[in-house]
């Protein structure tokens, strides 16, 4: 039976961990690939890399970063940010990442999700959706850089990416990012339902049992920064943790 | 010892930077080539894959590969065929109806069931058979639409659970072809590469 899998978050920034500054041991190790190597350690399924670069200099640092990230990690590697045409995805696939991962571009450009699945595959497109809630049940597409509302509907902008050919949504609930409060559970619950690919919830997670609700809520994975970088769990703890409460992970 | 050679065949579409990390971290020099005589004859050859079954069958006969392929999986010459390089080994597939595969394996690739996530994305428990040489029992990472259902004859088998039984793996002397992606399998997939690159440079028999 397929596993939950539990994904580290690695926001990079001019080819380096921008969060984290806390976790002391690894910010002297400096680099994204330490960080990389230390989840995959720690059990990490998989890794999240979100290139958050503002300058163009920054942006040529990405494919270095996961290079440096890939030689040195044995499990999957998905790549997002500034990802605007298939050929940015073909540059990250040949750095090293497995998926890649689609976010502003595609609301600009929804032809951009079918654009990379017809070249590299269903299994290799993510959608990243950032959403925020409008009302009990309502959630709208927010563009993460400046919290631009699309007035496009969450579910109907997951649905029609799914046709279109995404393999996997990441889902950012826009309203708890950072807040510690845990996932938006209605919203996992009703993107999971909407949808029939894999969903990872991301946004909001502080606590074991968090992470638990998002995966009973109907996430397939659970996605998180903070609660790895500051130290608080490592990955092997919150699959103990799972585990006790029979949720299937992989040890 | 000197660091076996092993020859990667470039699809096109392939996860390539993963696949030749693996190899390295495995302790092999890869060497990638479409090459139709290296790609009959190298000692060792992989056959990565992701993406679609027709644009890679188109691949494989644009670039005169599919007889030579044949060849060496029907000589028993060591083969890793990986993910899509396990489904283009059957006879056709549900995803692109009316393409032919190699025919090696004499089965019709079909997709999961609507009752599962598809596609399948994460790590599944692969179970092989008792008479299997390579396989060993443990998580691999998936990442597939579709798959053989049914453990081909003449071949030793692993099988995962993804809304019912599906093959994760078959061996056959140094042959091996993975629905799984082991470069990305962690340590048990590490393993499973070291493995394959020992039984690869043994003698036939």
């Amino acid at each position: 039976m397929l596993t939950h899998r539990i994904i580290p978050c690695l926001d990079v920034r001019d080819g380096l961990v921008v969060k984290g500054v806390r976790f002391q041991e690894l910010r002297e190790m400096g680099s994204p690939a330490e960080f990389a190597w230390a989840y995959e350690q720690q059990g990490a399924d998989e890794l999240v890399l979100l290139d958050v670069s503002a300058t163009p200099e920054g942006r040529k640092t990405k494919l270095d970063t996961v290079r440096r990230v890939r030689e040195r990690i044995s499990i999957p590697l998905t790549v997002g940010g500034g990802v605007g045409d298939w050929t940015d995805a073909r540059a990250l696939l040949e750095a090293g990442a497995d998926k890649v991962a689609v976010n502003t571009a595609a609301v600009a450009k929804p032809e951009l999700i079918a654009e990379i699945s017809s070249r590299f595959g269903v299994q290799c497109t993510v959608l990243a959706v950032d959403a925020k809630q409008t009302a009990p049940g309502q959630w709208q597409v927010v563009v993460r850089s400046g919290a631009t509302d699309t007035g496009i509907d969450v579910l109907d902008w997951v649905r029609d990416a799914c046709r279109n050919g995404a393999g996997e949504i990441l889902l950012t609930s826009w309203d708890r990012d950072g807040t510690r409060s845990g996932y938006d559970l209605a919203l996992v619950s009703a993107v999971a339902r909407a949808v029939g690919v894999p969903v990872i919830a991301s946004g909001g997670a502080d606590t074991p049992q968090q992470l638990l609700d998002a995966l009973q809520a109907g996430a397939d994975a659970v996605l998180a920064a903070s609660i790895f970088h500051e130290g608080n769990y490592t990955v092997a703890e919150l699959k103990k943790f799972l585990a006790a409460h029979l949720v299937e992970v992989r040890r | 010892m000197a660091m076996p050679e092993v020859l990667v065949v470039r699809t096109g579409t392939a996860n390539m930077a993963s696949v030749l990390a693996g190899l390295r971290r495995a302790g092999a020099a890869p060497r990638v080539s479409v090459d139709p005589a290296e790609v009959e004859n190298a000692l060792s050859l992989v056959l990565p894959g992701v993406g679609a079954f027709a644009a890679a069958m188109k691949q494989l006969e644009d670039d005169h590969l599919t007889e030579p392929l044949r060849r060496r999986v029907d000589a028993g010459r060591a083969t890793l065929s990986i993910c899509l390089g396990l489904q283009v080994l059957a006879d056709a597939s549900e995803e692109n109806p009316g393409v032919r595969g190699l025919g090696v394996i004499r089965q019709t690739v079909r997709r999961f069931p609507d009752t599962v996530r598809v596609p399948q994305l994460g790590w599944n428990l692969v179970h092989p058979d008792a008479n299997c040489r390579l396989l060993e029992e443990g998580h691999a990472y998936f990442a597939n639409s579709y798959r053989l259902v049914e453990p081909p004859r003449g071949w030793y088998s692993a099988m995962s659970d993804h809304g019912g039984p599906f093959v994760a793996a078959i061996e056959h002397g140094a042959v091996l072809a993975c629905q799984f992606h082991p470069e990305l399998s962690g340590e048990w997939g590490l393993a499973l590469l070291k493995r394959w690159l020992i039984a690869s440079t043994e003698e036939p028999c």
